[in-house]
């Protein structure tokens, strides 16, 4: 097959490959011209890109020569104007045999904020019963710059319990269901089997909907798990924002100078008088908003405005799961972090995030996919612990400082892997990570395959 | 890019608002550049016209992203990687999703082979109203075989011919032979190194395909690397700093990669400003348990989804590896700047009749797609009302306040449900995580209320245990 073109189109085609000034010719009529060699039929037979590159080269070429004959006949100065382009033939680039030296440098970000060190729990000393206190916060970077500078704490993670066994997620219960009914030995469990380095007491059942529980009555709960943990804890309501700030200063004072953090004062409820008791009885108060930073900033500044110290204030900026909102988190925490480290005074306070809403993600819990266009999911023990360590370990990255978990699993992978981030895991650089290229597994992989992911 | 404001581009363009970039005007068509929403290429005059030759050449270099793109793969399937502007998500957004690839190897088994390869190109998830897929294939050379892995290549190529693939090996023979079969559908080839970069370079002459260049926890050699190859005029690189797994190895991982991503976005030190290759699967040397190693692959992925890995290569296909990596990669490309909401309304879904449900749900996008989609799916006919919740989720919504019965009383005026939702229970089904609000729903809208499910994935055997309502 022979290809057409017009001369226009040579025009165009020279004027990019800049061979030949032709502006100040002007041809009258169109000029067909048959080019015997079908560059179209033999770059679809070509293997290479080379052999293509080499066919159309030799195409252009042969326009280029019927162009300059016209040219030429016109009187144009063809012969000057080609010395000019082709007569210094670029020499070919010298064959490189050493590697060019460099050194990989790059500048440091500069920040000028530094967020306040809360401390959870009060030893003896200090008028408690713990037996140790927990610091976070005290960042001057962004999360994980150790090259720029150390972290100064640990990401502490606190396991939920609950003061009524609740409905959870089967691999979560699982780890739970033999001290569901008993607050104290749900805490020991978490302490001394899963090494949790707090635990979060919700008082759930003083929901209204739920059992209703008086504010005193439900402050038993607490007195149980400070009787049983020697850890510092987290005092949670049920969430309902009418019954929350009776029940919170109920348990503030039940606990009075244990230094809790109390969960948690928002700007839909009265927060005044949760952050009244919080001073009252020597707590820290957990300020939450819903992934609103203008919210966040101005929920802080109330607090602070009752009298709340700066070294007494916890956020909880909100929790999304990942695949459910999860970049929202991220980036809103990133933000708040950011804006902190830069010298917003009313954002720089560690951040504290419920990793537990991981688990309602559908992904985490249902057996399997209800959705025709989906391939498996896979079995679902596997599936929900990672949903909650991603989340959590993301928002880590983010910038967050504590982390209110569930599934054991879960809760020390997180731990592991922001401890290796800190530089306080030993070992692994001496992994010979370039031989991934030659991996081979060995059997038990097969094995494991065939139970998860070799069959649908 | 360098352009720091439209301005800046507007300046160089032809200015005379002739329309045919698809924008009114220069200065409308200068906005869309400087927020990457077009190309300078669509000025098709400054393209085209000889006078502006200069001008756009300069318009190139200003509006060239700092972290150059490259291409892998050809036709539909092609993947775009790096092209980033910016370190935070927030600054602007994230372009070029970070592309994944799962492994296959070349001393595999036929039948092993076709599983992965099968496994790998069928995997999908919906998710906010589309197919979510992985984006290409990493064959691995463990025989270091000249045939052996030209042969696998091949197979692969005959499975997935429209897939990107990455060629692995680090002996230039080898790759040769991959790039016989395939040099011309664009494969990343993996790797050249302080040992074999020679080699490599000569075979790029041949072959003119993305590379990646390699150097474990070696910057300087990174940066050595990619300056001895861009002064032969190599341009489509993709750097891999070495991805190890563990402790401070991890550590140190990520140290190297955002210091790369520094110097590339806040310097501009073009010589190491290319797209990063993370390899998770590394976790698989390190871990014997399947389930631990899988667990610390998909944390690596993680770490560098989140942190500057622009194309990564991981060897799980469990889908729970899979799955999360696809999420969070989707999460965290999503632009911040699109909006989250979806229009508030009444939608009718299938063929309601004056039997049917009317469930309500916030107009939060993912909420409302996973919603919509679990409803007609399981071929139920109904309404859905989309209340406007300022695109906050059910919990969050009750929560704050935004999913409220004076919402739902709004929504019920608004969109004419007393005229519009002819059914004959006037009931109404407010979603498991609202149950609170169920009381007040009544009093506001005088329709009697259910509490439905928590999950919407729950709603069939919801219907089957309470619709329609008992008297």
């Amino acid at each position: 097959m022979a290809k057409e073109l017009k001369v226009e189109d040579i025009i165009k085609i020279l004027d990019k490959y800049g061979i030949v000034e032709l502006e100040d010719i002007e041809i009258k009529g169109d000029i067909d011209l048959d080019l015997s060699i079908s560059t179209a039929e033999a770059a679809a037979s070509a293997s290479s890109v080379a052999q293509y590159a080499q066919i159309l080269g030799q195409g252009v070429m042969q326009v280029a020569l019927v162009l300059l004959n016209i040219a030429k006949s016109m009187g144009y100065p063809v012969e000057n104007v080609l010395q000019q382009y082709i007569a210094p033939a670029a020499p070919p680039a010298p064959p490189i045999e050493e590697l060019e030296p460099a050194k990989f440098e790059v500048g440091k970000e500069e920040y000028v904020g530094k967020i306040q060190e809360v401390t959870l729990g009060a030893t003896s000393k200090d008028g408690g019963t713990r037996d140790h206190t927990i610091t976070i916060g005290g960042e001057t970077v962004p999360p994980f710059y150790t090259f720029q500078a150390p972290m100064p704490h640990p990401i502490v993670v606190t396991v939920d319990t609950f003061d009524m066994p609740i409905g959870l997620a089967k691999a979560v219960k699982m780890h739970y269901e033999d001290v569901m009914n008993d607050p104290g030995e749900w805490a020991k469990k978490v302490v001394e089997k899963y090494n949790a380095d707090m635990v979060t007491i919700h008082l759930i059942s003083t929901d209204p909907y739920l059992k209703d529980t008086p504010p005193k009555e439900a402050t038993k709960a607490v007195e149980e798990v400070l009787q049983a943990v020697k850890v510092p804890i987290v005092i949670g309501g049920s969430g309902n924002p009418e019954k929350d700030p009776a029940v919170l200063e109920a348990a503030a004072e039940a606990a009075a100078g244990e230094r809790c953090l109390i969960a948690s004062a928002n700007l839909n409820m009265d927060y005044e008088r949760i952050a009244k008791a919080t001073i009252k009885h020597g707590h820290v108060i957990l300020s939450w908003t819903q992934l609103n930073m203008t919210d966040q900033k101005t929920l802080n500044k109330h607090l602070l405005g009752l009298g709340v110290k700066r070294e007494d204030l916890i956020m909880d900026p909100t929790t999304a799961a990942l695949g459910y909102g999860l970049e929202y988190a991220f980036t809103n925490i990133e933000r708040i972090r950011l804006a902190a480290l830069k010298g917003d005074e009313d954002l720089t306070f560690p951040i504290s995030c419920g990793v537990t809403n991981a688990w309602g993600a559908r992904e985490a819990w249902m057996v399997e996919s209800p959705i025709p266009q989906d391939t498996t999911w896979g079995p679902r023990e596997l599936r929900g612990p990672l949903y909650e360590i991603i989340t959590g370990y993301v928002l880590c990255l983010a910038g967050a400082d504590m982390m209110m978990m569930m599934h054991p699993e879960a809760a020390a992978a997180v731990k592991e892997v922001t401890m290796a981030l800190m530089g306080k895991v030993e070992g692994g650089e001496d992994i010979p990570v370039a031989d991934w290229v030659t991996f081979t597994e060995d059997k038990t992989i097969g094995e494991w395959w065939n139970a998860y992911g070799g069959k649908k | 890019m360098k352009a720091k404001s439209p301005m800046d581009i507007y300046k160089l363009l032809p200015r005379t608002n002739c329309g045919e970039c698809g924008e009114n005007t220069c200065m409308a068509f200068a906005a869309k550049v400087m927020d990457r929403s077009l190309k300078i290429e669509a000025c098709k005059p400054l393209v085209e016209e000889e006078k502006y030759k200069k001008t756009y050449e300069e318009l190139k270099e200003l509006t060239r992203p700092e972290i150059r793109e490259v291409e892998i793969g050809v036709g539909d399937r092609k993947v775009v990687i790096g092209g980033q502007d910016v370190m935070r998500r927030h600054d602007l957004t994230f372009y070029n999703k970070c592309a994944l690839f799962y492994d296959v190897w070349d001393t595999l088994d036929d039948k092993e082979l076709e599983f992965r390869v099968k496994w790998i190109t069928s995997w999908g998830k919906f998710y906010v109203g589309r197919v979510l897929t992985v984006d290409g294939i990493a064959v691995r050379s463990v025989s270091k075989d000249k045939e052996k892995f030209a042969e696998c290549v091949k197979k692969v190529s005959e499975m997935a011919p429209d897939w990107p693939l990455i060629l692995c090996s680090y002996e230039p023979s080898v790759l040769e032979g991959g790039l016989e079969v395939v040099g011309d559908k664009n494969p990343l080839v993996y790797a050249a190194t302080k040992d074999n970069w020679r080699e490599v370079a000569k075979l790029m002459d041949k072959y003119p395909v993305p590379l990646t260049l390699s150097a474990p926890n070696n910057l300087d050699m990174l940066k050595s690397l990619a300056v001895t190859f861009l002064k032969r005029g190599k341009e489509d690189l993709v750097l891999d700093p070495g991805t190890y797994p563990t402790g401070k190895g991890l550590q140190k991982t990520l140290s190297n990669f955002i210091r790369l991503r520094q110097a590339g976005i806040l310097e501009g030190q073009r010589e190491v400003a290319f797209p990063l290759m993370a390899i998770p699967m590394t976790a698989w040397m390190v871990y014997d348990d399947p389930k631990e190693a899988s667990y610390w692959e998909a944390i690596n992925a993680t770490t560098f989804i989140v942190r500057y890995g622009d194309i990564m290569i991981q060897h799980s296909l469990a889908p729970h590896n899979i799955g999360t990596s696809v999420i969070l990669d989707f999460n965290i490309y999503t632009d911040p700047r699109r909006p989250v909401a979806v229009e508030p309304g009444l939608r009718v879904i299938g063929n309601p009749n004056e039997e049917s449900p009317l469930f309500i749900t916030s107009n939060f996008a993912l909420t409302y797609y996973t919603v919509e989609s679990d409803i007609s799916n399981s071929g139920i006919d109904c309404w859905l009302l989309v209340i406007d919740t300022d695109g906050l989720g059910v919990e969050a919504g009750v929560a704050g306040g935004q999913f409220s019965p004076d919402r739902i009383k709004d929504a019920f005026e608004k969109f004419e449900v007393e005229k519009k939702v002819k059914q004959k229970y006037k009931t109404l089904i407010l979603p498991g995580l609202a149950a609170r609000l169920s009381g007040d729903t009544e009093d506001a809208t005088g329709w009697k209320v259910l509490v439905g499910c928590k999950d919407s994935g729950m709603i069939p055997r919801w219907m089957e245990d309470y619709w329609p309502p008992r008297e």
